[in-house]
């Protein structure tokens, strides 16, 4: 008898099906709607790749090359989508070869599944083949992880999973399962996806007492300032955001993960806070009478020193995690609870105002570091060329529409500065872990994510290097990618500090590079390598308009830096223009 | 603020692993945790720690909310030692001949509370329960006469006006619950967090 037929003979008239573990991890994709997972087979997870194989037309499997590209790929897929991210691994080294992708997930709140095989049950803890404790390696770096080893459980864990993952403040989740549940037939009914979970809240409870308190504040305000993260996106919360401060008519301040939430040239956008921010939005945190945070978590290359930090401020904190609320900086009035639902209200109690004269004073910060840095970045006076006049380049030819995927160092900080943004979900990078090899893979995910759009990959010379056989991936699989290396022939941003900080002792940050136009021909990926200005824009338009992936490296100025800075352990306030004022 | 001893108690659902992302949330931040008791809380299916750590009440309470996070963490308090009963149990190995030569040791044990678990002809344990202080005193009354093994427990409390968890778990199992099982009850009684 054939496999098939014996299916459909244990299949009662119940309404219960007998199928396999890996089927029912399967069937739990496809009635989440994943359509696109990133993965890499191997010895313990055999079983699922083998179910897979029926559901090809269900859900299109990317080959990965490495399974840290998979987790990025997935991260990128999630940031581009606001969908959840997919990904299989093998147990043992497969397994392992997630963790920076988890970390990095956790730390930027990205909704990811990791599905991994474990040695069978009976196998546990002999360190067998492959055998990892991956519940205990990944707990740290995940919002939830389990591990099945009955495949009974499959669907309501399956079910937890992506519940847990894409609820409340998103975040990384694995499901550890062994083979034997992998292999193992069980009856079971229909999917049914996970509601409620009796000791996990999503989102607080909003209290409309500290909603009115919040907007007191805000109407009596004399320089209130508006700062906002990822939550905004993350709660897909871009309209009720942009009503909230266009009433209020309150400046507003992104951080590197709040981009692209509100357009770019929003005019009462001012700009990126931070560590390479914008110079106004840093030095007038500190005059304002009000803060209003909304869906970020002071991290502390956004707030500097944190005793120097706002001290003048009554600060108002909107967040969906509790434990956000004081972590870092102390709060007036908390308000928690999804964005969504807070603003509007919050909408509702403001009154409709201007501060022409204190948004002034963000437009003169803006007017100094105009003249002091960005003129020279965009508009350099000599041969060597910027990153900034490359990105600003890109910003003209896609018209603000792409999708930046940016990896870690200077160039991402230039892209940041400098790329503009027309909607939502469009600045995708590691923000928090600071993860170098980000960018390839997660561009690969975005292409998948978002593949009416595109994709640009902004990627240094050392970030590129850390993984680039995702490369493999790309020929095999053809997603649409356009990868625009900015060559320094450094590792920049280590090269700066070390420059400003540790008396120009260059150690170990001339890293060499392969011929990399060459590298992507091998890979079956056109390209070209662009040193001049005359053939800048023309070769950024080749990239952008070539029919597929295409890679463009461009050689820029060796030793430049990234400016504005607050250094480290500096104030927000004493953020430095130029080297001389470090 | 003022280092203190706190203890903190969690109501938890019963899943492997869940001591493990509760104890790294201490380790990650370097916190000692002085004693840990992991058991059956007064409600079917729902277990119950007991943590003592010596740190400033704003240490404590963003510990609390990072327990809180956890998904299978229902609920998190933390008592100072004047809100809670508690008790740690301790044993005490003795040699048996020396205690019976000895008239004075019979009146110490008594007046300490201990009671007699074990009597051979070797050795004889005790038993105390108490605070540390009352507990530890006794080692050092016992040490004279020959003390051979001592052992304490972690530390168990009751929150003193607390009314257990039936309640709340009932307004956990409901979709829509009450406002004070949801939030963070520390911020509604701390009256500096939200300054008007």
């Amino acid at each position: 008898m054939q496999i098939a037929e014996i299916k459909k003979e244990q299949q009662g008239s119940t309404g219960l099906k007998n199928i396999s573990g890996s089927q029912a991890v399967l069937d739990a994709f496809v009635a989440e709607g994943v359509k696109t997972v990133f993965g890499y087979p191997g010895g313990a997870i055999m079983p699922i790749y083998d179910a897979l194989y029926d559901y090809h037309d269900r859900i299109n499997h990317i080959l990965v090359r490495h399974e840290q590209g998979a987790i990025h790929a997935a991260q990128g897929f999630a940031r581009a989508s606001g969908q959840v991210g997919v990904i299989f691994a093998t147990s043992g080294p497969g397994a392992t070869n997630l963790v920076t992708g988890l970390a990095d997930a956790m730390i930027d709140s990205t909704p990811v599944v990791c599905v991994t095989g474990q040695v069978f049950a009976h196998l546990l803890g002999t360190d067998a083949f492959q055998e990892t404790d991956v519940i205990n390696i990944t707990t740290p770096v995940t919002k939830w992880n389990y591990q099945v080893t009955d495949a009974s459980e499959i669907p309501s864990v399956m079910a937890k999973a992506f519940y847990i993952a894409k609820s409340g403040r998103p975040g990384p989740v694995l499901i550890d399962i062994t083979k034997n549940a992998q292999l193992q037939l069980f009856e079971t009914e229909e999917y049914q996806p996970c509601e409620h979970i009796r000791s996990y809240r999503p989102s607080p409870i909003v209290r409309k007492e500290y909603i009115v308190e919040a907007a007191k504040l805000i109407n009596a305000a004399e320089r209130p300032f508006v700062i906002f993260g990822q939550g905004v996106i993350l709660g897909n919360a871009e309209k009720e955001f942009i009503r909230f401060i266009e009433k209020a008519g309150i400046p507003a301040a992104w951080t590197i993960m709040g981009m692209s939430a509100i357009p770019t040239d929003h005019p009462l956008g001012v700009g990126m806070l931070g560590m390479h921010g914008n110079y106004g939005p840093n030095v007038l945190t500190n005059e304002c009478d009000v803060l209003i945070a909304v869906g970020m978590r002071f991290d502390d290359r956004v707030t500097g020193r944190l005793d120097k930090y706002a001290r003048q401020a009554k600060v108002i904190h909107l967040d969906i995690d509790p434990a956000e609320i004081d972590k870092n900086v102390k709060t007036t009035v908390p308000v928690w609870g999804d964005c969504k639902e807070t603003l509007p209200l919050l909408t509702s109690l403001v009154e409709k105002k201007l501060y022409p004269g204190w948004l002034q004073r963000f437009k003169d910060y803006q007017q100094k570091e105009e003249e002091k840095v960005i003129r020279e970045e965009l508009n350099p006076t000599n041969e060597i060329l910027t990153m900034g006049e490359v990105v600003q380049l890109l910003n003209e030819l896609t018209g603000g529409n792409a999708i930046i995927v940016t990896d870690v160092g200077q160039h991402q900080m230039v892209a940041c500065r400098y790329a503009k943004f027309n909607q939502s979900k469009s600045n995708i990078t590691s923000g928090g872990l600071g993860t170098m090899g980000y960018a390839l893979p997660a561009a690969i995910g975005a292409a998948y994510g978002a593949p009416h759009r595109t994709t640009v990959a902004i990627i240094g010379d050392g970030g590129f290097q850390m993984t680039l056989q995702e490369l493999g991936t790309i020929m095999q699989f053809r997603p649409n990618v356009k990868i625009l290396i900015l060559n320094n022939n450094f590792l920049g941003m280590v090269r700066q500090w070390q420059q400003l900080f540790h008396e120009k002792r260059y150690s170990f940050v001339d890293i060499q590079s392969p011929d990399f136009v060459q590298v992507a021909k091998g890979f079956g990926i056109p390209g070209q390598s662009v040193c001049e200005r005359k053939d800048l824009k023309g070769a950024i338009k080749t990239m952008l308009d070539h029919q597929g992936t295409y890679l463009l490296e461009v050689m820029v100025g060796k030793e430049n830096n990234v400016f504005p800075m607050v250094p480290q352990g500096r104030g927000v306030a004493e953020i430095v223009l130029c080297r001389e004022d470090v | 603020m003022q280092k203190q001893e706190y203890t903190i108690t969690v109501y938890t659902e019963n899943q492997i692993g869940l001591l493990n992302r509760i104890a790294i949330i201490f380790s990650r931040r370097k916190i000692n945790v002085e004693s840990l008791n992991t058991s059956p809380s007064e409600v079917d299916s729902v277990h119950r720690f007991n943590i003592v750590i010596t740190e400033t009440e704003e240490v404590v309470k963003k510990l609390c909310r990072q327990i809180e996070k956890q998904v299978e963490v229902l609920k998190a308090y933390y008592n100072t030692n004047d809100e809670i009963v508690w008790q740690e149990l301790a044993l005490y190995k003795v040699p048996t001949a020396k205690i019976a030569e000895e008239v004075k040791v019979e009146r110490l044990l008594r007046e300490h509370g201990a009671h007699t678990v074990v009597i051979r002809k070797d050795y004889t344990v005790f038993a105390v329960a108490g605070h540390r202080e009352e507990t530890d005193k006794l080692i050092r009354v016992l040490e004279p006469y020959g003390l051979i093994e001592f052992v304490r427990s972690a530390r168990v409390a009751i929150i003193k006006d607390s009314e257990g968890f039936h309640k709340k778990l009932k307004e956990f199992e409901n979709r829509e619950p009450s406002r004070q099982v949801i939030e963070n009850e520390y911020l509604d009684k701390n009256r500096e967090v939200f300054s008007m």
